[in-house]
């Protein structure tokens, strides 16, 4: 969560300054679901994700250096500059891919969740999303075919009631999503998001069951981000359009689920305040290098421009 | 019996796939109507039994989202084939096929690929009116990423059908029910026909005539008509709309002088309008304006009487090479 937390953080300025220009839809705030699902996932074990996606891309094993190098579009990053911040791909560590075309990823993780059910292998497959995913048809044809083949597929909702700019209630006349699986006998979470161990609870439980032959399983997580919609607070175009009410914004800076992850560990003096300052400065020190390195990067050479577009 | 063993369209599909599946654990077959000919035709027929319902699946209605799935398993390392039994409902389907597996390759800077067979079935005329009978390869070649192959021969629908299935990126294999009972000497053992090589069906000096899937056939037959009334006329059939075969057209016509290009698509924004623009773009002198047969920028229709000046077939590809002999 650290990790992620300072990735995202070192990129507000440099989005600001205009040194990065890929568009960044930040994690923070969303952290302790990434960071508590993945725990439970194994190398073999894959991911799709959204265009907020660089917390699943660490949480899932990618390297800070390949992210930032992608997020400024060079050809050290994860996608050699080719996808910027919303296609964070990791093929080796089973962080499948990233799309941005809103719940076009679910199908995919679905397909590799049929794969590990045609090998036998017992992989298991994510598929991240957010509540705004949940006005696509295509969520509920991979409801109804997961359900249908029993895939070990995690449907990994992270509701943070907000579809961009439109608050839950203005796309869902119910803002129940753990209910859309339930007509498809679904085995159902609806969790504090902004809780890891509860996420890693959830997440343990529904890895084992899909691992079982028993999925696939529906997490809602409610979580909430504390930055814009994409950039730190959605005025890359000098508009202010960040509509959420500031006294919703500090109540959940209040949950912030890093901070009470802290207070856990100080409670049960499983870490020192200490440990917790190493453990942040180890981590700025990884940032920090790979800024630099992302910085010092080449960007791709034009003549590669059309390089890629077939095997 | 196998150099000159016979076998139709559909089943050179079907042995494709037969074959294919054998060969690889990785290949599978998903789609709407997999288990039944209704759908299918034979295409299909004795994959269920052989290979089991793991890897032979019949879907829901729900194009989209298992037309993702086989996305999605093809990036997770599998081989699919995603069977649509009508173009039409692969609409559908557009955002798996155009914003991700088309788009894998390169937003993920070559570190992942997509080897999914996007297979759609042409299936037209019988007054089936408009959303039941369109053909979209135009479409399918505009995009980057994208191979578009249409076999018009038994050989080549199951050549091309083991090479869209051994092939790395999205292939759109897009067949023709019109063609389903042509039947040819096929060979038993597997083989792969090159995706993106044209054939010359037959040489001939006075006029080139370019087409691909069901009017290839058809323009085969056309330039027999016209041998018996002295007109020697080389057959181009594409093979592969895209990559489209571009020196072949090119060498073709330079020699003949004079292009005729038949279309089971669209006139406009089409095949036809790409391959006149090759034409154009290389400086090839041209003895007469090139002529396209298409079908007309129009929905296709019911009625039968409609459908009669519709669609395009030999006598119209013969008829439409007066404008060029003249």
């Amino acid at each position: 969560m650290r990790r992620i937390r300072e990735c995202e953080e070192s990129l507000v300025e440099p989005i600001n300054k205009g040194e990065v220009r890929t568009p960044c839809h930040l994690y923070s705030g969303q952290e302790a679901v990434a960071a508590g699902i993945l725990a439970c996932f194994k190398a073999k074990d894959n991911v799709f994700g959204t265009h907020r996606s660089h917390g699943h891309f660490l949480a899932k094993g990618g390297t800070m250096r390949q992210i930032l190098a992608e997020i400024f579009c060079r050809e050290t990053g994860c996608a050699k500059g080719r996808g910027g911040s919303m296609h964070l791909v990791d093929p080796e560590k089973g962080m499948l891919g990233a799309a941005p075309i809103v719940g076009g990823t679910i199908s995919l993780a679905l397909g590799a969740a049929l794969a590990a059910h045609i090998r036998g292998n017992k992989a298991v497959s994510a598929a991240f999303f957010g509540d705004g995913a949940t006005g696509e048809g295509a969520i509920y044809e991979s409801l109804n075919f997961a359900a249908l083949h029993k895939l070990p597929m995690l449907f990994v909702c992270e509701n943070n009631l907000y579809a961009t700019h439109m608050p839950i209630r203005a796309c869902r006349n119910n803002d129940c999503i753990a209910r859309i699986a339930e007509p498809f006998n679904i085995k159902t979470f609806r969790i504090d998001g902004n809780d890891v161990l509860e996420v890693l609870k959830a997440a343990e439980e529904a890895v084992a069951l899909c691992r079982a032959g028993k999925g696939p399983v529906f997490i809602e997580c409610l979580t909430y981000r504390l930055r814009g919609h994409v950039g730190p607070d959605d005025a890359i175009q000098g508009i202010h359009t960040d509509i959420r009410p500031a006294e919703e914004l500090s109540a959940w800076r209040e949950k912030d689920p890093i901070v009470r992850f802290e207070k856990y560990l100080l409670a049960g003096q499983l870490l020192s305040l200490k440990e917790l300052a190493a453990i942040k400065r180890k981590v700025q020190a990884e940032v920090a290098d790979a800024l630099a390195f992302a910085r010092r990067s080449p960007r791709p050479a034009p003549r590669d421009l059309e390089k890629y577009v077939c095997k | 019996m196998s150099a000159n063993r016979r076998l139709s369209y559909s089943l050179a599909i079907n042995e494709a796939l037969h074959q294919c599946m054998a060969a690889d654990k990785d290949v599978f077959l998903i789609g709407q109507g997999v288990k039944s000919p209704w759908y299918v035709g034979n295409t299909a027929q004795g994959l269920l039994k052989r290979f089991g319902e793991k890897r032979v699946i019949d879907t829901p209605v729900s194009e989209n989202a298992m037309t993702g799935a086989a996305v999605g398993a093809a990036i997770a390392g599998m081989r699919a084939v995603i069977e649509h039994p009508r173009v039409d409902f692969m609409l559908y389907a557009i955002d798996p096929i155009i914003n991700e597996a088309a788009n894998w390759h390169y937003m993920s800077g070559g570190r992942s690929n997509c080897p999914v067979v996007i297979w759609g079935i042409i299936n037209r005329g019988g007054e089936q009116a408009a959303q039941h009978s369109q053909a979209l390869h135009a479409m399918f070649a505009h995009i980057p990423g994208l191979k578009v192959v249409m076999p018009s021969t038994p050989y080549d629908a199951k050549g091309l059908m083991v090479a869209a299935i051994r092939d790395n990126n999205p292939v759109v294999f897009l067949d023709d029910r019109w063609l389903y009972r042509d039947e040819e000497a096929v060979p038993t053992k597997i083989f792969s026909v090159p995706i993106g090589k044209a054939a010359v069906r037959r040489r001939g000096k006075d006029l080139t005539i370019v087409a691909c899937s069901y009017m290839a056939r058809e323009s085969v037959k056309a330039a027999a008509e016209l041998a018996k009334q002295g007109v020697d006329a080389e057959v181009i059939d594409l093979r592969s709309v895209k990559p489209l075969d571009k020196a072949a057209i090119l060498r073709s016509v330079k020699k003949t002088g004079r292009l005729l290009i038949a279309d089971g698509g669209w006139k406009s924004f089409g095949i036809s309008a790409e391959i006149c623009a090759v034409v154009a773009e290389a400086g090839v002198k041209l003895k007469r304006p090139p002529v396209r047969l298409c079908l007309p920028d129009c929905p296709a229709p019911a009625s039968m009487s409609l459908e009669k000046v519709y669609y395009k077939h030999c006598a119209d590809i013969v008829k439409s090479t007066q404008k060029l002999l003249k």
